[in-house]
């Protein structure tokens, strides 16, 4: 078999040429004549009953065409509220988002009427007009608060705060811990913060009355769903609305639902029959996109003197902020995420699902495995220090191994469907992480270090992540009449070079370049089905999809130039857009020639009696996620004076599988272990107690500047993945997991001799003076 | 977030800008933008009339008078970075800009600019105050010269009239031989300073510290000097010992609190800051020749 | 109350006459009068720095600057390195080679900032790009493709300039 030609290669991107040089378009790019634009008027309290909504003086301001409120929506739509997104499951009624606020209000910037006019100037300008009265309610701030008997209702229109409560649990926990040597109770709280993607969320929808078709262009990770949920509200059908992900600056997660303001602006352009485009400002992000937020851990761990845990059970209680459009997928995850890829013989975990009056909180990358990947690796932190081995030895000894491989964990995915991790060397890439750090010589970095009054730490953590989820993905592979290749796709690239590496999977069959590939992706009116960008899912899903598809236009494109030629098809070879005989190039035809020949001509059999075109549609069906690892380590550097946290050093050890293109497996590493770094040591979304968010600019919400980071050192190993032809596995969250881990564990190293412990992140220079300073007076 | 509409002026001198600022309603400055700019698109400012100073050049220009460096209210960050008179005779105002933002908003930014914002964290006002510099200001009432010391009057309010603006700024320079410093603790390079020091040393003939002028900035409403250590340190021997002693009154310092940061975090910082920079004061005026 | 106002400012080496409002800022000039959307904005509170552009050829944040100021003045953004959609820059070239974007949408920004970077320091350090980009956020790339992609481009004009 030869070696790969494409994949596997650090191929440019095709991305990039247009990006780069000012020929990007995304949403706001986009410029149709007669275009209205739109800002929303937000509550400025988190829970409030709102009594009256004026916009007669908005209604008269200049360039004004529309101030809409709930009322003047409603009747354009099938139903009261936005779709539950995912598969329901039990869960309290009416718990999704109005297209715009109905009588209450239950967090601070949920939009109450939309202000429509000739320009988003204009826009604003009305939109201060609109007079809302309201009514303040108690807000609760705070998910452990909402879950005691006396805190108020986040929202009177629900009977409880509490969303829903699961458990995970499997083997005998009560043994387990009847019969440990050691137990502990430990207590964490973590905190990851908002999405932020450079480009925030935005929209233009076109209802085109000559046809009667709804176009929207949309920054969304699920073109697909988009239409599918609009189809639905708008009481249309498929053939009249098509959703389409132009260039889209990020999401990570965020853009993984449909919001009221898509609902809206759809709905509001087939009122006026105009274009009309909203696009989020930074602000608008902060206080109405979702975000992760507050979890509360309360753990007990049993483990024996070898260092090796025995069980682990408690409670998790999940902030979900005022309504739950995407289930609880996000709490789901954090739960089954918390063994990771050590051994936990026994597990009894019950969640808690508390509403609060801030926004919703669905997955931003990672996906809740950081928070929980977090106290399992100081769980195993405070069993090193309790028997007294080596952090790392007692890592080593709880590891799952490679002989145990495929490994059933005792516990089920949403779906019910078992999680099994299927492939995977973890004490190798520990060891290989360990390695990389220099771990061994770290010692006498510390002891030179301390002599010069510094404090040096080094930690390090691993986490698994569940990728390619499916049930499916979409793709259509066709080579045309102009010998042009395309690759449709119903998966959507949201900047993390989706297209290179299809083209690169397309290209190892039909051996074109990728360059010449034209890709077609997240586009409903190009493909009828697809799903999109989230969990880490489109190199599986969509590679594999093209795969399959590529092979089978190959193969066709192979038997009807075998015809044509009148040569064996073993005898023949693709390349550079021609199907040609081995070693005789100038015996061939052209992709154009053959595109042209199964296009068929009127009266004339086609080549082979096959059926027509060069083109083949295939869902890649996935029932099974693939388990892809990373592992972090971390050198830093503590000034006890100031609490300031420098990093020297991180290695990233990432096993994505069969790697298609490494400089884009590489960049996601990095993006990943550089936005979870963020979440640990720069970023909060702050609110007061009356659940008003107090960081609402950037100067306020820190993400981390080049100079905070130090080089990152990435290492690709690869362990095939089983649950699909091309052995890949999911490269873009994995690397976040253990970043929190790591660098607390680090911080703590760091830290020793003054007696911190420390049970949460985000860390403040402020908050790690406060710990030091508790340390220091022996409150540990 | 596009700014509340207005009318846009644009002066050619002075005296245009004068009369402006005089009879235009709700009116704004506009130098820098850089702190303007944000309020209005975020509608937290909402002016009727904008006066943009970016065209009156007489504004602009570094000159020494004397012993005096004369800064043109109009003077950008980045061109006092790079200025060899500011670089030679103000290296401490040098220092300080290394901290001070971004490029890209030094390209554009004034040093009167941010001195009339008197953000609590910014560095120019806590340097301006080091120097003891003044502040000359005009209004159709004429002109007058105010000292650093009394420009600060609250929370982002300085002593100027409505109808008064900053034409220029004067610093006595030091002697060659001294000793200076700016230090901060900043949570990303170029972000507001949670707390900073900035420090002059000047020397007597037999080596000690004449005079020392400390300021504190980040801590409290309006940036400081630290008079108590100032004391403590006249006379004294450029040494540790005196260092520490002098810090001493930290614990006392009247400190903002917020969600950022609490006193007690601030105060450890105002010390810590305060040692180090004296430190490196220090070894400057030692080295200096 | 609004006020409009003829200017004439040099984009990208054309003169341009166009009315504005006052209270247009730069970004928005550039991006939906003059069709260039090369330019971002990412936060219009000056801190994210996507939107910036040169002025005069000094970096500045186009969403901080009013339309109106750039009258008289010349204006340079990312479709003048190369050309729109011709990526024929040196440090686009390097960008593309290092990897250093990813969903592209703060690469304009980038690049405006790393040409007068180059065009001052001629001999950067890793810790000098880094502190040249600060003000500039990325949430995808990490910044190390771009730090490198910066250093390529340096090393190769100091080797032409060697010759």
């Amino acid at each position: 078999m030869s070696a790969s030609k494409f994949i596997g290669q650090p191929l440019p991107r095709v991305e990039d040429g247009a990006l780069l040089s000012g020929a990007g378009r995304y949403v706001d790019d986009i410029h149709l004549p007669g275009t209205l634009e739109a800002a929303f008027v937000r509550s400025s309290f988190a829970h409030a009953r709102i009594t009256s909504v004026d916009t007669s003086a908005a209604r008269a301001a200049p360039g004004v065409h529309a101030v809409l409120t709930y009322d003047d929506i409603r009747p354009q739509l099938t139903a009261d509220r936005l779709p539950l997104e995912l598969r329901p499951e039990p869960l309290p009624p009416n718990i999704t988002p109005f297209p715009l606020a109905n009588k209450e209000v239950v967090f601070a910037g949920e939009a109450i009427a939309v202000v429509i006019a000739e320009s988003r100037y204009l826009a604003e300008d009305a939109a201060g007009l609109v007079e809302v009265d309201y009514e303040p309610l108690p807000a609760v701030a705070d998910c452990l608060a909402a879950t005691l008997p006396d805190a108020p209702p986040a929202d009177t229109r629900q009977a409880s705060n509490i969303v829903k409560e699961f458990r995970q649990a499997y083997g005998n926990v009560g043994a387990a811990f009847d019969s440990a040597k050691h137990r502990a109770s430990l207590h964490f709280k973590t905190h990851r913060g908002c999405a932020h993607p450079m480009e925030g969320r935005a929209v233009l929808a076109h209802f085109d009355t000559i046809e009667d078709r709804l176009t929207v262009w949309d920054s969304t990770q699920e073109s697909h769903d988009v239409r599918g949920f609009l189809v639905h509200l708008l009481g249309l059908n498929d053939n009249q609305v098509r959703v389409v992900a132009p260039d889209v600056g990020g999401g990570f997660g965020c853009k993984h639902l449909m919001y009221p303001e898509e609902v809206v602006i759809t709905a509001v352009s087939r009122m006026l029959g105009r274009p009309v485009k909203w696009i989020e400002d930074r602000r608008e992000h902060f206080l109405a996109t979702i975000q992760e937020r507050d979890q509360y851990w309360e753990l007990d761990i049993a483990f024996g003197g070898d260092g090796k845990l025995l069980g682990m059970r408690g409670r998790m209680i999940h902030d979900q902020g005022a309504y739950t459009p995407r289930g609880t997928n996000l709490p789901t995850n954090a739960s089954t995420a918390l063994p990771g890829p050590y051994l936990v013989p026994a597990l009894d975990l019950k969640v808690v699902v508390a509403e609060t009056n801030k926004v919703a909180t669905i997955p931003v990358r990672g996906a809740g495995y950081p928070s929980a990947n977090f106290c399992m690796e100081r769980c195993l932190d405070h069993i090193a220090r309790t028997v007294g081995l080596d952090r790392y030895e007692v890592r080593r000894r709880n590891l799952i191994k490679p002989e145990m491989m495929p490994f059933q964990t005792g516990l089920a995915a949403r779906s019910g469907s078992p999680i099994i991790y299927d492939s995977g060397d973890y004490p190798k890439m520990m060891a290989t992480a360990l390695e990389a750090i220099d771990y061994e010589g770290f010692p006498e970095r510390q002891r030179q270090a301390r002599e010069q009054g510094r404090y040096l730490g080094i930690g390090m953590a691993m986490g698994l992540k569940g990728t390619g989820r499916g049930p499916f993905e979409s793709a259509s592979v066709r080579i045309d009449r102009s010998g042009k290749v395309s690759v449709i796709t119903g998966a959507v690239a949201i900047g993390q070079g989706l297209k290179t590496a299809l083209a690169q999977i397309c290209a190892e069959q039909l051996g074109v370049q990728p360059k010449d590939i034209a890709v077609i992706a997240g586009d409903t009116g190009a493909i009828s089905m697809g799903l999109g960008a989230f969990a880490s899912r489109q190199t599986v899903m969509g590679g594999s999809a093209v795969h399959v598809a590529s092979v089978a236009v190959r193969e066709k494109a192979l038997k009807a130039a075998s015809e044509m030629l009148e040569v064996g098809v073993d005898d023949l070879e693709l390349q550079d857009g021609r199907v040609q005989v081995q070693g005789v190039p100038n015996l061939g035809v052209s992709f154009a020639e053959l595109g042209t020949a199964m296009a068929g001509v009127p009266g004339y059999k086609l080549p082979g009696e096959l059926p027509p075109g060069l083109e083949h549609s295939h869902n890649f069906l996935g029932t099974s996620l693939t388990y892809a690892g990373a592992v972090i380590a971390v050198e830093l550097e503590v000034d006890p004076e100031t609490g300031h946290v420098k990093l020297h050093k991180i290695v990233a050890v990432n096993d994505s599988g069969v790697v298609i293109n490494p400089n884009t497996v590489r960049g996601q590493v990095i993006g990943s272990v550089v936005h979870t770094l963020g979440n640990t040591l720069y970023e909060w979304m702050g609110y007061d107690e009356q659940a008003q968010p107090v960081t609402t600019t950037f100067a306020e919400y820190l993400i981390p500047t080049a100079p905070e980071i130090p080089r990152i050192e990435v290492i690709l190993l690869e362990y095939p993945g089983k649950n699909n032809p091309l052995g890949v596995k999911g490269a873009g969250e994995t690397a976040c997991i253990p970043v929190p881990g790591a660098i607390v564990s680090a911080i703590e190293n760091a830290l020793e001799s003054f007696g911190v412990r420390i049970a949460e992140f985000p860390l403040s220079p402020a908050r790690i003076f406060e710990l030091l300073s508790q340390g220091r007076a022996g409150n540990a | 977030m596009k700014p509340a509409p207005f009318r846009y002026h644009r002066p050619r001198t002075l005296a245009q800008a004068v009369e402006m600022i005089a009879t235009l309603a709700n009116a704004k400055l506009l130098a820098g933008g850089q702190s303007l700019m944000p309020m209005m698109n975020m509608r937290f400012v909402m002016p009727d009339n904008v006066i943009d100073l970016n065209s009156v050049d007489e504004l602009s220009f570094i000159r020494e008078e004397g012993n005096k460096v004369c800064i043109g209210a109009m003077v950008r960050q980045r061109d006092l970075e790079r200025s060899p008179i500011v670089c030679g005779r103000l290296p401490l105002l040098a220092e300080a800009l290394r901290f001070t933002g971004h490029t890209q908003t030094r390209n554009r930014g004034t040093f009167a600019g941010s001195l009339c914002h008197l953000d609590p964290a910014a560095e120019q006002p806590s340097v301006a105050l080091t120097y003891d510099a003044e502040i000359v200001a005009t209004s159709p009432r004429g002109k007058r010269v105010i000292a650093m010391s009394q420009f600060p009057v609250a929370y982002m309010t300085t002593c100027l009239d409505p109808d008064e603006i900053v034409t220029e700024i004067r610093i006595s320079a030091p002697p060659p031989r001294h000793g200076y410093a700016f230090v901060e603790f900043a949570r990303r390079h170029g972000d507001f300073a949670l707390a900073s020091a900035a420090v002059l040393l000047l020397p007597a003939k037999d080596g000690a510290i004449e005079r020392a002028a400390i300021t504190v900035g980040g801590v409290g409403s309006v940036p400081f000097r630290f008079a108590a250590a100032e004391k403590a340190l006249s006379g004294k021997k450029a040494e540790e010992a005196h260092f520490l002693a002098a810090v001493e009154p930290c614990s006392e310092l009247e400190v903002i609190e917020d969600v950022h940061a609490p006193a007690a975090y601030r105060r450890q910082l105002a010390r810590v800051l305060i040692l180090r920079a004296l430190r490196t004061a220090a070894d400057r005026l030692n080295s200096a020749h | 109350m609004s006020d409009t106002h003829r200017i004439t400012v040099r984009v990208n080496g054309e003169q341009r006459e166009v009315e504005v409002e006052g209270r247009l800022t730069l970004a928005d000039m550039l991006r939906h009068r003059l069709q260039l959307t090369g330019t971002h904005l990412g936060c219009e509170h000056g801190v994210c720095g996507a939107c910036t552009v040169l002025v005069d050829g000094r970096s500045a944040r186009s969403c901080l600057m009013l339309a109106v100021q750039t009258d008289g003045k010349s204006v340079e953004t990312v479709e003048s390195l190369g050309g729109r959609g011709n990526p024929s820059h040196p440090l686009q070239q390097a960008f593309i080679e290092h990897h250093a974007l990813q969903c592209g949408y703060c690469t304009p920004g980038m690049l405006m900032t790393l040409v007068e970077f180059l065009r001052d320091d001629p001999n950067p350090t890793e810790a000098s790009v880094r502190e040249a980009i600060s003000g500039n956020l990325c949430r995808c790339t990490g910044y190390q493709g771009i730090v490198d992609a910066t250093l390529a481009v340096a090393k190769a004009f100091a080797n032409e300039a060697g010759r």
